[in-house]
C-alpha cells in the first residue's frame, strides 16, 4: 500500500505541542542520554497521537522528526512499523478486538459479531455516528481473560455476545464503564475461587506471622 | 502442587495493594542493601546456583546470561533492559506482576543491574499496557521517592536509574534485539548476531535484556536462597514459574506452580479441567503459540518443564498454555496463529517475509480443503525452509505451529481435503 | 591474520573480514543480494548462507565474522537446499516480467536463479503487487520487483547522506518509499540504480532504450567534472546510450554523480555537424572544410602575431590543446589561456594547482579545511568519499565560504576571504585543528582562485600551509580542487600566457580594444565576447552550438569527448586516457584533426600526421603527460603574492548561489534534456519550497 493510501486524505496544515506536552517532551528526553533523542520517538508519537484525536497527521511525524533529531523518512518507517499509531482519523471509542486464536477460542467472533450487529462496522470501519471503530488486532496479553477487547487505553475481558452488547449500550451513552473483566473477576485468578493463595501469605522473617482472608 | 508458603508472587491476582507499603508487607525491599552488600559476582553465582532460566521462552540459564557481561566497565557503560512487550498469544504473566506485583520488578531490577554493573535500566513495556504502565511507572515513581532507586539506591552505596519505555505495537520487539533497536528509536528489527548484546547491546554498550518474570523472582530467590528455589522442580528445570491457561478450560486463570507439575494436574487443579471433561480434550499448545502442539495422548503424561516439553518435540516457551477440546477447528486455530506471525512478521528477511504470507495463504486454504493432499508436504517443506534460515527465531515460530499441526493432525487435514474435493464434484 | 578452512581450502584473512569475504578469498563465489562491499551489511536476503561446523543453522557468510579455526562449507547439499528456499521465497512474489524488465540480462535475482532456481513453481496463492513509488527524473520503480534488500536505503542514507529513502511497513506490506515520494535529492541519486540487483529501481531516461546484449562496452574517462571518474560507456550503433561507473578505489570506488550519467542525451542535441562561417549580413551559415579554412587563412594573414590569441576550454583534451598551442607558437603569439575561468594558477609550480593529497589522501586525512570550495557540487562523487571518512573516522572539516549543505557535519568559519589574514596573524580553532593533524588537508575551490585577490589569497594559504606543517615528509596536504576536466592537462601543458602574453581577461578586452585581432577558442563556452571589436575575427572550434559558436565567425565541428580518443589529467595531475565510443556526427572531426589540417592549409604544418605521432611529440615535450594514471604531487613553491584581501563574499564554483547549477556546467550538460529535469526538480522546486 503506498503512503497515499496509508494516511488520511485531509491533512492538516499545522501541528504544534501544546504546552503542557512540550513539559512532558522535556521529561521523556531526560529518560534518554543526551545524544540518543532518537530513543524518544515513540514517546513523542504516541503523545502526538493523544492531542490530536488519536491519529497521526504528517506535520505531526515531522515535528516529531525535529524534536527527535531524525530524517522524517525514519519517523515515518516508525509511524507506519508500529501497529498503535494510527496515521487515518478514527472514531472515539477505539475498538481494537482481538482474534488471536486464544481470544478466538472462547469467542473472539461472538464479539465481532455483536460490534457488526449493533455498529454495522467490520475491522478498519468506523460506524456511521463515527463515534466507534473497529480493528481486529493480534494477541493483547489478557489471554486467560479472553476474549477481549481493548477500547481507547482500557481492557474490557471475559466478554461474550451480551457483554459486548452492553459494553456497546454503555459507551453510546458515553458512560464508560470500568476497565477490566466485565462480570468482576480479580485480574486473572480461577472462578470461582482461587485456587492457590486463598489467605494473606506472610513472607518468611515477617514479624507477624499470621495468615488472613482476602478482604 | 505448590504449596502458598512456597510461591513467589502471593499478590498475583491484586488482592492485596500494588503500592510500596503493600508490597514491603510481602517481603519486598526487605534489605535489598544486604543483598547488594554480597557483590556483583556472588549474586551471579547464586543466581547460577538457583538453576534460575529465563522466563522469557528460549530457557537461557539467567545467571550464565548476566555472566558475559564485561567484569569490568571501561569506556561504555552497561544497561540493564527488561522485555515486558508481553506478547506471544497464549501469554499474560508479566502483566500480571506489572500490575499487582511491580515492586518485585523494580527490586529485581536494581539487583539484577547491580549484578551485571548497570547503573541504568529501561523496561520495554508493551504499548498496548497503557493502564500497567501506569502502575508500573507510580512503583518507579514510590522508589524513587523512598530512596530505593537513583544515587546510592536503598543505601546500597549502588547508583541505579530505572526507567520506563513504552512499545508502540510490534509482536517483534519482544525479540531482544528488536527491543533494543526499538529502544533507539528504530523500527524493531532484530539485529544480525554475533555481536550478542553483552558485547554490543543498547547504544552498543555491554547490554542484558531479561524477562519480567525472570528479574522479579531474583530478589525472592536471593533471600531465600538458591537451595530453595533449586529444590523445587527438578534439575534443569528448577524452582516455580507463573502458567497461563487460556482456551477451552472451565476456568482459565494465572497461575504460579512448580516446575515439572503434570499438565492434566495443573489444568485439572487450577483451571477447572478441560471443558467437557479431560477426555474431551483434542490438544494443548504448552508454551505460547510458537509452541508446536501436542494432542491429548501426549497431554495425559507429560510435566510442565523445559526438558520434558523438548522431548515430545514442543517447548515450555513462555508457559502460555492454550487448551483446545474436541469442538476445536484444529486448522482453523493454527491457521490464525499463522496469521499472527505473517502480520507480525518485521519484514526485513526473505525467509520470514515471504515464507509466513505463503505459509498463511496456504493454512486459510487447508481449513476450506481447498488444496491437493500433495500440497500438505509442500507446506511441511515450506515451513522448512523458513525454519533456521532466518535472523531472529520469528521465522522458527511461525513454523513449528504448522509443523505441529501436521505431525499430529495430519489424517484430519486429508480428510478436509476429500470433503472439499467430494463436495465439489457433487456440485 | 585469521585462518579458517572454506571446503578444506585453507585461506587467512585480515582480522574483521566476514566469512564470505574469506569464502571469496578461498576462491568459492557466495550469492548474495542484500550484500555489498561498499555499505553496511544488513543480512536481510539470507542468500550467502553457508555452512558452519558445530552451527545446527546454516549462517549468513556476510554477517559472521571469521573466526580463527573456523570450517565453513559452501557446498553441501544443505546450503544448496538453504539458498534454493532462500530463492523460492524471492521468487513467489516476484512478477514474471523480466521480457519487459530494463534489468533483464544483468540482473542478480535472473542470474542467481540459473543457479538456485525451481523450474517451476510450488506457489500457488496471489502474488503480491506494490504500487510504483516517484523518486524523480532519473529514478523509475517498479516496486513489484523489490526484493527488500534495502541496498538503495543504506546508499542514500550511508554514501549520499541524504536519509530520504526508507522503507516503511512492516512484514509482506514493507515497501521502499521517499518520504512522500519526494524525488530522491542528492546528486549521486543514479548509484541506486546500479545497487538494485533487481528491476525495481532502474534508470528513468534509458527506460526501455536498450537490451543490455545489445550494448557495446567502453572502458572511458569522465569528463564532467575534474575527477576523471572511471565509467563504462555503454553505445548501440553510434549512439552513447549509457554510462556505469567503472570500480576505481584511487578516485571514484563505484560511484559516478548524476551529471556523469546522465547528461549523455546531451551529445546527441545542439550538436554542430557541419563547419559554418558567419555571411555579409552576420548569420552564421554553413560551408565547407575548405571555405572555412580559407576563410581563416585570410583573417590570420592580416593579423600580426601579437594580434593573435587563443582560448581553451574546460572539456579539452590535452593532444588538442597541446597541437592548438604548437600552432600558436609557430605564428608567434604568447597569447594563450586554457583557464576561461579567469583563475590564476598555473605560473606558480606543478605543486600550486593539484590535489596533491591525491583523492584516495582523503582517507588518511583528518582535518579538513575547505576554502571557496563546494565539493558536494563541484566534485559529488569526492564529497561522498569526505562523508564516508567522516563517518569511518570522524573527520573534522571547516569552511570557509558560502554555507550549503555538504552531508557531514561542518565548521563555519563564514563567507569573508579576509578571514584568512586574522588566522595567518591570529590563528583560531581551525589553525590549531591543522596544526595538531597528522595529515592536515586544506581544500581550495575554483571560487577562491577566480577573485581579484586570488593571488593574495593564495599567498595567505601559503603562509598558513608553512604555519600548519601542511607539507611534511610523507604528506602534502596542499590541495585544488578543480571542477574542469581539461584544466590540469592545459596547466601541464603550459597552454598559458607566454613571456608578455595576455591572461584570459586580457584577452577578452584586447578584443574589445582592437589590439586582439583573431581568437582561436577551443572549446571556451564560458566567456563573454559580446563586446568584441566588429572587425575582431573569432574561430570557434567544438561539439555543441552553445555560447561559444554564436560568438564565433567561424565553427568548426569538433568531436565531443566520447567520439575521440583522448589524454585527460585529473584535479591529482593523474593522466587517463578516454576512449572513443562513437563517430562524431556528420561533418565534425577530431579535434586535434582539425588543428592539424587547419596548420597545413595555412602553411604552418605541424610536426605529426596521426595521434600517436601527437602524443609522442606531447610527451617528448611534456613528460609528465606520459605518466599513466599516477596522482602527481609535487613541491608547494611560493603560493600567490602580497595583495590586499577584499571584503566581496566567498562563493562557490558551482551550486550555493554560484548561479551555476550542478547540472549545467558545460555544454553537454547544457544541452541535456535530462538535466533541464533535474534542474526542475531539484533546483527550481526547491526554491518555489523554500520561497513558501
Amino acid at each position: 500500500m503506498s503512503i497515499s493510501r496509508r494516511i488520511a486524505d485531509n491533512q492538516p496544515d499545522h501541528f504544534a505541542f501544546s504546552a503542557e506536552n512540550k513539559k512532558k517532551i522535556k521529561t521523556i528526553l531526560a529518560k534518554y542520554p543526551k545524544e540518543r533523542k532518537n530513543s524518544a520517538v515513540l514517546p513523542l508519537l504516541d503523545l502526538a497521537q493523544r492531542q490530536h484525536d488519536n491519529w497521526l497527521p504528517m506535520k505531526a511525524i515531522e515535528a516529531v522528526a525535529e524534536i527527535c533529531d531524525m530524517a522524517e523518512i525514519r519517523v515515518l518507517e516508525v509511524a507506519t512499523f508500529y501497529t498503535m499509531f494510527n496515521l487515518k482519523p478514527v472514531g472515539k471509542y477505539f475498538i481494537q478486538a482481538c482474534g488471536t486464536t486464544p481470544c478466538w477460542l472462547r469467542g473472539s467472533d461472538d464479539v465481532m459479531r455483536c460490534i457488526k450487529d449493533k455498529l454495522g462496522i467490520s475491522s478498519g470501519e468506523t460506524s456511521a455516528c463515527g463515534k466507534f471503530s473497529l480493528l481486529e488486532v493480534e494477541c493483547l496479553g489478557a489471554c486467560v481473560n479472553a476474549p477481549m477487547v481493548q477500547i481507547n487505553d482500557d481492557y474490557y475481558e471475559d466478554l461474550d455476545y451480551m457483554a459486548t452488547s452492553e459494553l456497546i449500550d454503555r459507551l453510546t451513552a458515553d458512560d464508560v464503564p470500568p476497565a477490566g473483566s466485565v462480570r468482576g473477576r480479580q485480574g486473572s485468578q480461577p472462578e470461582p475461587a482461587p485456587t492457590s493463595l486463598t489467605k494473606i501469605v506472610p513472607f518468611p522473617g515477617a514479624k507477624k506471622d499470621k495468615g488472613d482472608d482476602h478482604a | 502442587m505448590l504449596n502458598d508458603k512456597d510461591r513467589i508472587f502471593t499478590n498475583i491476582y491484586g488482592w492485596q495493594g500494588a503500592d510500596l507499603a503493600s508490597a514491603k508487607s510481602r517481603g519486598d525491599w526487605d534489605n535489598t542493601k544486604a543483598l547488594i552488600k554480597l557483590g556483583h559476582e556472588e549474586v551471579i553465582e547464586r543466581v547460577k546456583a538457583s538453576g534460575l532460566r529465563g522466563r522469557g521462552g528460549a530457557g537461557f540459564p539467567t545467571g550464565l546470561k548476566w555472566s558475559f557481561m564485561p567484569k569490568e566497565v571501561k569506556d561504555r557503560p552497561h544497561y540493564l533492559v527488561v522485555n515486558a512487550d508481553e506478547s506471544e498469544p497464549g501469554t499474560c504473566k508479566d502483566r500480571d506482576i506489572i500490575r499487582h506485583e511491580p515492586h518485585k520488578l523494580v527490586e529485581g531490577c536494581l539487583i539484577a543491574g547491580f549484578a551485571m554493573r548497570a547503573h541504568a535500566g529501561y523496561i520495554y513495556i508493551r504499548g498496548e499496557f497503557v493502564n500497567e504502565a501506569k502502575a508500573l511507572q507510580r512503583a518507579i515513581d514510590e522508589a524513587y521517592e523512598a530512596g530505593l532507586l537513583g544515587k546510592n539506591a536503598a543505601k546500597s552505596g549502588w547508583d541505579f536509574d530505572l526507567y520506563l519505555h513504552r512499545g508502540a505495537g510490534a509482536y517483534i520487539c519482544g525479540e531482544e534485539t528488536a527491543l533494543i533497536e526499538s529502544l533507539e528509536g528504530k523500527k524493531g528489527q532484530p539485529r544480525l548476531k554475533p555481536p550478542i548484546p553483552a558485547g554490543a547491546g543498547l547504544y552498543g554498550c555491554p547490554t542484558t535484556v531479561n524477562n519480567v518474570e525472570t528479574i522479579a523472582v531474583v530478589p525472592t530467590i536471593l533471600r531465600r536462597g538458591a537451595d530453595w528455589f533449586s529444590g523445587l522442580g527438578r534439575e534443569g528445570n528448577t524452582g516455580s514459574k507463573l502458567f497461563c491457561i487460556s482456551g477451552h478450560v472451565n476456568n482459565p486463570c494465572n497461575v504460579e506452580e512448580e516446575m515439572g507439575i503434570p499438565l492434566k494436574e495443573l489444568i485439572e487443579k487450577h483451571a477447572g479441567g478441560v471443558r467437557g471433561g479431560w477426555d474431551n480434550l483434542l490438544a494443548v499448545i504448552p508454551g505460547g503459540s510458537s509452541t508446536p502442539m501436542i494432542p491429548k495422548d501426549i497431554c495425559d503424561t507429560v510435566l510442565m518443564d523445559f526438558d520434558s516439553l523438548k522431548a515430545v518435540q514442543t517447548g515450555l516457551g513462555t508457559a502460555g498454555i492454550i487448551v483446545m477440546d474436541k469442538s476445536t477447528d484444529i486448522i482453523k486455530a493454527i491457521a490464525r496463529i499463522s496469521y499472527f506471525y505473517k502480520h507480525e512478521s518485521c519484514g526485513q528477511c526473505t525467509p520470514c517475509r515471504e515464507g509466513t504470507g505463503w505459509m498463511y495463504r496456504m493454512m486459510e486454504r487447508l481449513v476450506k480443503g481447498d488444496a491437493d493432499i500433495s500440497e500438505i508436504d509442500t507446506l511441511h517443506d515450506v515451513t522448512k525452509q523458513v525454519e533456521g534460515h532466518t535472523i531472529c527465531a520469528l521465522g522458527d515460530a511461525a513454523a513449528w505451529p504448522i509443523q505441529g499441526l501436521i505431525r499430529h493432525f495430519r489424517p484430519e487435514i486429508e480428510k478436509r481435503i476429500s470433503a472439499w474435493r467430494a463436495a465439489a464434484v457433487a456440485e | 591474520m585469521i585462518t579458517l578452512t572454506i571446503d578444506g581450502i585453507e585461506v587467512e584473512v585480515e582480522e574483521g573480514a566476514s566469512v564470505l569475504q574469506a569464502c571469496e578469498a578461498a576462491g568459492k563465489e557466495v550469492p548474495r543480494f542484500c550484500y555489498h562491499e561498499r555499505l553496511s551489511i544488513a543480512g536481510n536476503c539470507r542468500m550467502c548462507l553457508v555452512e558452519m561446523e558445530r552451527s545446527p543453522k546454516p549462517v549468513a557468510s556476510c554477517a559472521m565474522p571469521a573466526g580463527n579455526g573456523m570450517v565453513i562449507k559452501t557446498d553441501t547439499p544443505m546450503v544448496k537446499k538453504a539458498r534454493e528456499g532462500v530463492m523460492e521465497f524471492m521468487l513467489i512474489n516476484h512478477p514474471l516480467d523480466c521480457p519487459i524488465c530494463d534489468q533483464g540480462g544483468e540482473c542478480d535475482l535472473q542470474d542467481q536463479a540459473m543457479g538456485y532456481g525451481a523450474a517451476e513453481s510450488r506457489y500457488q496463492e496471489p502474488k503480491r503487487a506494490v504500487e510504483n513509488k516517484e523518486m524523480g527524473p532519473l529514478i523509475s520503480t517498479i516496486m513489484t520487483r523489490c526484493i527488500h534488500c534495502t541496498r538503495c536505503v543504506r546508499f542514500a542514507t550511508e554514501v549520499a547522506g541524504v536519509p530520504q529513502l526508507g522503507a516503511i511497513g512492516r512484514g509482506e506490506s514493507m515497501e521502499i518509499t521517499t518520504y512522500l515520494e519526494k524525488a530522491l535529492a542528492s546528486e549521486l541519486s543514479g548509484n541506486v540504480v546500479d545497487l538494485c540487483p533487481v528491476g525495481a529501481l532502474t534508470s528513468r531516461p534509458y527506460a526501455f532504450q536498450a537490451r543490455s546484449w545489445e550494448l557495446s562496452h567502453t572502458s572511458s574517462i569522465d569528463v564532467m567534472d575534474a575527477l576523471g571518474s572511471h565509467i563504462r560507456v555503454d553505445s548501440r550503433g553510434n549512439q552513447v546510450m549509457r554510462v556505469l561507473p567503472r570500480n576505481n578505489d584511487d578516485i571514484n570506488e563505484e560511484w559516478i554523480s548524476d551529471k556523469t550519467r546522465h547528461a549523455i542525451d546531451g551529445l546527441r542535441t545542439q550538436r554542430l555537424d557541419r563547419p559554418y562561417l558567419r555571411n555579409a549580413k552576420g548569420r552564421l551559415e554553413e560551408a565547407s572544410w575548405d571555405e572555412v579554412f580559407t576563410a581563416i587563412k585570410k583573417a590570420l594573414g592580416k593579423a600580426k602575431p601579437e594580434e593573435i590569441a587563443a582560448i581553451a576550454g574546460d572539456l579539452c583534451d590535452a593532444e588538442s590543446m597541446f597541437a592548438l598551442s604548437q600552432l600558436m607558437d609557430n605564428l608567434g603569439s604568447p597569447h594563450k589561456d586554457c583557464r576561461q575561468d579567469g583563475s590564476v594558477l598555473g605560473q606558480q609550480g606543478e605543486g600550486s594547482y593539484l590535489f596533491n593529497s591525491s583523492i584516495a589522501g582523503i582517507d588518511e586525512t583528518d582535518v579538513i579545511f575547505l576554502i571557496g570550495a563546494n565539493p558536494r557540487h563541484e566534485a559529488a562523487v569526492l564529497n561522498a568519499r569526505i562523508r564516508q571518512n567522516y563517518i569511518n573516522r570522524d573527520v573534522k572539516v571547516f569552511r570557509l565560504g558560502a554555507e550549503v549543505d555538504l552531508t557531514y557535519p561542518v565548521t563555519e568559519l563564514g563567507d569573508d576571504a579576509r578571514l584568512l589574514e586574522t588566522l595567518v596573524q591570529k590563528g583560531g580553532p581551525v589553525v590549531t585543528a591543522l596544526k595538531r593533524a597528522k595529515r592536515p588537508m586544506i581544500i581550495v575551490g575554483q571560487a577562491a582562485l577566480r577573485r581579484k585577490d586570488s593571488m593574495g589569497l593564495l599567498d595567505l594559504v601559503g603562509q598558513l600551509a608553512k604555519q600548519v606543517d601542511l607539507v611534511k615528509k610523507d604528506w602534502n596536504g596542499f590541495n585544488v580542487l578543480h571542477t574542469a576536466a581539461a584544466r590540469v592537462a592545459g596547466l601541464m601543458l603550459g597552454f598559458l600566457p607566454g613571456k608578455g602574453g595576455k591572461s584570459t581577461t586580457d584577452i577578452i578586452s584586447g578584443l574589445e580594444k582592437g589590439n586582439i585581432k583573431v581568437l582561436y577558442n577551443l572549446g571556451a563556452d564560458d566567456i563573454d565576447l559580446s563586446h568584441r571589436e566588429n572587425k575582431s575575427f573569432v574561430i570557434y572550434q567544438g561539439s555543441h552550438g552553445d555560447r561559444g559558436a554564436a560568438q564565433a565567425d567561424v565553427v568548426l565541428p569538433g568531436a565531443a569527448w566520447s567520439e575521440k580518443d583522448g589524454i585527460y589529467a585529473n584535479t591529482e595531475g593523474r593522466v587517463q586516457y578516454a576512449q572513443r565510443v562513437t563517430f562524431p556526427p556528420g561533418d565534425a572531426r577530431e579535434d586535434w584533426a582539425i588543428i592539424r589540417a587547419l596548420s597545413a592549409a595555412i602553411g604552418q604544418t605541424l610536426g605529426y600526421d596521426d595521434l600517436s605521432g601527437l602524443r609522442q611529440a606531447m610527451m617528448a615535450a611534456i613528460p609528465a603527460l606520459g605518466v599513466t594514471d599516477q596522482p602527481q604531487s609535487a613541491k608547494l613553491g611560493k603560493l600567490g603574492r602580497r595583495q590586499a584581501m577584499s571584503a566581496s563574499p566567498m562563493r562557490h564554483a558551482i551550486g550555493a548561489g554560484s548561479g551555476v547549477s550542478f547540472y549545467m556546467t558545460c555544454p553537454i550538460s547544457r544541452a541535456s534534456v535530462t538535466m533541464a529535469e533535474c534542474v526542475k526538480a531539484f533546483e527550481i522546486n526547491d526554491k518555489a519550497e523554500a520561497a513558501e
